[in-house]
C-alpha cells in the first residue's frame, strides 16, 4: 500500500492533467486549476525543504570537521542571517532601505556578478590551453566558433566592411546560427521532447519509480 | 627557445592580464564601432512597435545579477519603448534571484519616463513554481499574483482593471537567463494560449532559441549584449549595452587569437618532441 497509493495518485493526476489540456469543460478545468495551484504550493514547500536540507548537510560537515568546513560555516552563517533578518523585517523585507535589500544589493549582487565575470578570463585561458584542433570535426567547430564569435560583435562587420553585405562576418554568423546550428539544435530538441514524453508515460504508467525513495 | 616554445609555456596570468586590459580600455576610451541590427533584433523591435497604444503587454523578467550586463539593458530599453508607446506594462518575475533587481529597474525606468506606478505599469513580483505559475497565469493573473511587489492588492490598481489572463495581453516579452525562461514560455504558454512572444536572452542561450524563432513561436529575439546593443541602436539610444560592445569586440578577437596561437604553440611543441 505504501507504494501502490503514490503510484495510483500519480497515474490518476497525470492522466487527468493530460485530459485537461484537451477538454475545456469546467468539470475538468476547475479540478485541474486546483491541482495546478497545489503544485505551486508544493514548490513553495520544496524551497523550505531545500533550505532545511542544505542546513542539515552543511551542519553535519562542520561538526565532522570535513576538509572544507570553514566555507560551509560561512554558507550556514549567510543562510541563517538572511532568513532571520528577513523574518524580523516581515512582509516588507523587500522594501527600499531594509537590511534584506542591503544584503541583496551589497553582497548577493556583486558576488553573483563577479562569479559570472570571471568566465571571461577562464574562457580566454581555456581557448589558449584546451581548444585543440586535432581532427576535421574539431577544425569545423573551431572555424564556426571563430566566425560566430567575430560575427556577433561590431568588429566583425568593421573588418569585413569591404566585402558584399552577404559575405560580411555578421551575415555569415547569422547564417550559421539560422541554418546548420538550427538544424542540429532542432534534432536535439525533438529527441529530448520524445524522451520527456516517454519518461512522462513511464511515470504515469508506474514503470518509472525512481521518484519513490530511489527505487528503480 | 623559439617564440612558439615560449608561447607554449606562457603563464596563464598573462592571458588574464590582457583580457582584463582589453575589457577595461574600451570602457574608458570607447572605439564607437558601428552596430548593424540583425534581422531577429529588428523583428523584436517591430513586434513591440506594432502593439497598439493603450494595450497591455506582459513582461516576464527572469534574471539575476549574474546576467545583469546582458539583460538589464534589454529590459530597460523594452520598458522605455513600451511606455513611450503608452502601453500598459505588467511585469512578473519567475526567477528566484531577480525580484529586487527587476523592481529597481522598473521603478527607475518608470520615473525617467514619467510613468505612474499602478496606472501605467505594475510589478507583480516573484512567484515560485516555474511552469506551474506560467500555466496558472493562463487561468487568472490576479489569482496567481494577488499582491504586487510592494504588497498592494492588484485588484485595486487601475493598470490591472482589465487584466484577466493571457488573453488580456497583446504581447508577452520574456527576458530570461535560464530556467524558468523563454523556452518554458514557448512550450507552456505559446502553444496553449496563443499569445505572441518576443524574447531577450543571454548570448549562451540565444542559439537554442533559433528553432522557435524560425517556427514563428518567437516573433523576435535579442541575443546577449550584442542583441541589446543593436536594439538600443534601433531606438537611437547609446546605453550600457552599446558602451559594452567595444569591450566585448576586443575580448572576442582575443579569444579567437588565443585559439589560433594555442594551436600553433601546441603543434610546434609536438613537432619538436617527435623530432
Amino acid at each position: 500500500m505504501k507504494r501502490e497509493l503514490p503510484l495510483f495518485v500519480t497515474a490518476v493526476v497525470g492522466l487527468f492533467m493530460i485530459l485537461s489540456f484537451f477538454v475545456p469543460h469546467q468539470l475538468v478545468s476547475v479540478p485541474a486549476d486546483f491541482l495546478q495551484q497545489s503544485a505551486v504550493i508544493v514548490v513553495a514547500f520544496g524551497i523550505v525543504l531545500g533550505g532545511a536540507n542544505l542546513l542539515r548537510v552543511n551542519l553535519e560537515a562542520v561538526v565532522k570537521r570535513q576538509p572544507d568546513w570553514p566555507y560551509r560555516l560561512v554558507l550556514i552563517a549567510g543562510l541563517l542571517a538572511t532568513v532571520v533578518i528577513g523574518l524580523i523585517e516581515g512582509r516588507d523585507f523587500q522594501a527600499l532601505g531594509t537590511r534584506s535589500t542591503w544584503i541583496y544589493d551589497q553582497i548577493y549582487a556583486p558576488m553573483s556578478s563577479a562569479m559570472f565575470a570571471l568566465l571571461a578570463f577562464f574562457i580566454a585561458s581555456a581557448a589558449f590551453r584546451a581548444f585543440r584542433v586535432r581532427t576535421v570535426e574539431a577544425g569545423l567547430l573551431a572555424l564556426a566558433a571563430f566566425l560566430v564569435m567575430l560575427g556577433r560583435v561590431p568588429i566583425g562587420n568593421a573588418i569585413t566592411g569591404w566585402l558584399p553585405s552577404g559575405l560580411r562576418l555578421g551575415a555569415v554568423s547569422e547564417w550559421i546560427l539560422r541554418v546548420p546550428q538550427n538544424a542540429a539544435n532542432r534534432a536535439i530538441l525533438i529527441g529530448a521532447a520524445l524522451g520527456v514524453m516517454a519518461t512522462g508515460l513511464r511515470v504515469i504508467l508506474g514503470i518509472e519509480r525512481s521518484y519513490l525513495s530511489g527505487e528503480e | 627557445m623559439s617564440a612558439l616554445d615560449r608561447l607554449a609555456r606562457l603563464d596563464r596570468r598573462w592571458i588574464f592580464l590582457v583580457t582584463g586590459l582589453l575589457v577595461l580600455i574600451p570602457l574608458l576610451w570607447p572605439l564607437n564601432l558601428p552596430l548593424t541590427p540583425a534581422p531577429p533584433v529588428r523583428a523584436y523591435h517591430d513586434a513591440i512597435a506594432s502593439v497598439p497604444p493603450g494595450s497591455h503587454v506582459l513582461v516576464s523578467a527572469d534574471f539575476d545579477p549574474a546576467a545583469r550586463p546582458e539583460l538589464e539593458p534589454m529590459l530597460r530599453t523594452t520598458l522605455r519603448q513600451l511606455l513611450q508607446r503608452r502601453c500598459k506594462v505588467v511585469v512578473v518575475v519567475l526567477y528566484q534571484g531577480g525580484p529586487l533587481l527587476v523592481d529597481q529597474i522598473v521603478r527607475d525606468v518608470a520615473a525617467a519616463q514619467g510613468a505612474v506606478y499602478g496606472r501605467d505599469l505594475v510589478n507583480l513580483g516573484f512567484k515560485a513554481g516555474n511552469e506551474a505559475v506560467m500555466v496558472l497565469m493562463g487561468q487568472s493573473i490576479p489569482n496567481t499574483f494577488p499582491r504586487d511587489q510592494s504588497g498592494a492588492d492588484v485588484r485595486t490598481l487601475p493598470v490591472m482593471r482589465d487584466v484577466r489572463n493571457y488573453s488580456s495581453f497583446r504581447l508577452l516579452v520574456s527576458i530570461a537567463t535560464g530556467y524558468p525562461g523563454t523556452k518554458e514560455y514557448v512550450q507552456q504558454v505559446q502553444g496553449r494560449f496563443h499569445i505572441p512572444i518576443v524574447a531577450g536572452v543571454t548570448a549562451v542561450t540565444a542559439p537554442t532559441m533559433y528553432p522557435y524563432l524560425q517556427s514563428g513561436q518567437l516573433r523576435g529575439l535579442l541575443g546577449g549584449m550584442a542583441g541589446a546593443a543593436e536594439y538600443e541602436r534601433l531606438m537611437n539610444e547609446r546605453g550600457a549595452a552599446s558602451r559594452g560592445m567595444d569591450a566585448q569586440s576586443l575580448a572576442h578577437v582575443f579569444v579567437a587569437l588565443c585559439i589560433v596561437l594555442g594551436n600553433l604553440a601546441q603543434r610546434a611543441r609536438a613537432r619538436r618532441e617527435e623530432g
